[in-house]
């Protein structure tokens, strides 16, 4: 049933069939694991808003190999759970618009780590170790590094893209032995849900080309499902395109409610499909989603508007100071930062 | 050509000029890596005199500087030394590191300086050293 009156929306933003097209000679800055092989790509996600609580789901494809590999997700704020996300839910959001067709509580303590960086949150789902952080993007970088992985050459600037309006990461780090220990197959997805209190919708986007050349292609499907037709930024017809936008089906919503851990989908919703199309050297912003009903979404949120990059000398402080505003952007955290275990060069 | 079209190619000229960056050669020179690029990306030295190189790596990441011919590059390209050290034109820089080299160019031309680290040349880690005669401001070796 719909909440008419509400500012609460529902959001659902599902991003699917996530490809770049990466030359052999920058394999390098892809998803390398310590065999060198890429063996962990991240498929689908799913972010929901309603009742002012944010529901993500994501998975990543095991895709052969061994040892540990990894991404980074900026979140909007900090999660009250993060847990083994529904078997299908990825699956049957994707079959709707097809042509033709462990838990935590949020008041847990905040653990130090050596960089500096607060570790919010921390839990295994299945062959997944995934630690919530806190920090600025040298926080992030610096514990990530701790850990042993090596970022890619653009991760200092994409992670300074969020931090500066988020300070929150989930890093998810897929164990490859561990994974073929349990009897995962190649194309095998893990399934993660993550649950986040926040007021307003945002979909990463920017972050998907991380990892890549610029010249490189993003493709992917951005689903989003609100409790009324959203106002979207930027959507401008070449690089994110509107694919579908009409109210979501009962028996869609039915089916998503029926999974694992889904029980807060709404009766009723409005189904958005976007499709990234794009080279990594022009996505260079993330999609804001109104949901408040003011059909006005934030250029800010978009990423387009933000500070003047300070300089150098002034970076480390800036990113670090509380008195930085906190925006909490409900919707899709995605893949930020990849990885692989250094002496794997 | 007329006389009108020659001013206005003179002053044409003269505007170009006027706002082409300077690159008077300098035996000091301070680099900084920021978000994988290497600010100024082209630097101009006198030749044969002992050059002062700075580098300041302002990035969470790992970075290397080297400088040298196209020979040189190319190993680093499939090189397998983690970490550089011992030799003027060869500097690994670790997160957030500042280190300082001397390099003497006795060639005069242009030589590239690289970071090899997987992906960050492709990135455009890259610039040049612009090797001119010394005019007699600098001591040589």
């Amino acid at each position: 049933m719909r909440h008419v009156g509400t500012l609460v929306a529902t959001a659902i933003a599902l991003i699917t069939s996530f490809a770049a097209t990466v030359a052999p000679t920058l394999a390098c800055a892809g998803l390398i694991g310590s065999n060198g092989a890429v063996n962990l790509g991240r498929t689908t996600t799913l972010a929901a808003y309603h009742d002012g609580v944010e529901h993500y789901v994501t998975a990543f494809e095991f895709l052969g190999g061994g040892g540990q590999f990894g991404t980074l997700i900026p979140l909007p704020g900090i999660p009250s759970s993060v847990e083994k996300g529904g078997s299908w839910t990825l699956q049957r959001l994707a079959l709707e618009t097809a042509p033709r067709r462990r838990a935590f509580d949020a008041a847990l303590e905040a653990a130090p780590a050596a960089s500096g960086v607060q570790v919010l949150l921390e839990t295994r789902v299945d062959a997944l170790d995934l630690t919530v952080l806190k920090g600025g993007a040298r926080d992030v970088a610096a514990w990530a590094i701790d850990h042993g992985f090596s970022l890619s050459p653009d991760a200092p600037e994409v992670l300074d893209f969020y931090a500066r309006r988020s300070p929150i990461f989930l890093a998810a780090v897929f164990d490859g032995d561990a994974a073929a220990a349990r009897g995962q197959r190649v194309g095998d997805g893990t399934p993660v849900q993550i649950t986040i209190p926040t007021p307003n919708p945002w979909v990463p986007l920017r972050i998907l080309g991380l990892g890549k050349q610029p010249s490189d292609r993003v493709d992917a499907d951005v689903f989003l499902l609100t409790d009324d037709r959203p106002a979207l930024l930027p959507v401008d017809g070449s690089t994110l395109r509107l694919e579908h936008d009409a109210v979501a089906s009962q028996q869609l919503l039915d089916d998503l409610r029926s999974d694992e851990r889904m029980e807060w989908v709404p009766t009723s919703a409005w189904l958005t499909k976007l499709r990234v199309d794009s080279r990594v050297s022009d996505l260079t912003y993330d999609l804001a989603v109104d949901a408040t009903g003011q059909g006005s979404p934030s250029r800010h949120a978009a990423g387009l508007d933000l500070a003047p990059r300070p300089a150098p000398a002034l970076l480390e402080g800036l990113m670090d100071a509380p008195s930085l505003p906190l925006i909490f952007f409900a919707a899709a955290p995605a893949a930020l930062a990849i990885w692989r275990r250094r002496g794997a060069r | 050509m007329t006389p009108r079209r020659w001013i206005g190619a003179l002053l044409l000229t003269v505007l170009v000029g006027g706002c082409a960056p300077t690159r008077a050669p300098t035996d000091q020179v301070t680099i900084t890596f920021h978000f994988s690029h290497f600010t100024p990306d082209r630097v101009t030295v006198p030749a044969g005199v002992p050059v002062s190189f700075t580098l300041e790596n302002d990035d969470p990441i790992a970075h290397e500087w080297i400088v040298g011919p196209p020979a040189l590059h190319q190993v680093h390209r499939t090189g397998t030394e983690a970490w550089h050290a011992g030799r003027p034109n060869e500097v690994s820089l670790a997160p957030f590191s500042t280190r300082a080299t001397t390099v003497v160019f006795d060639q005069l031309g242009e030589i590239d300086y690289i970071c090899h680290l997987p992906g960050h040349e492709e990135y455009g880690m890259k610039g040049t050293v612009t090797v001119v005669p010394n005019d007699g401001r600098f001591a040589t070796r």
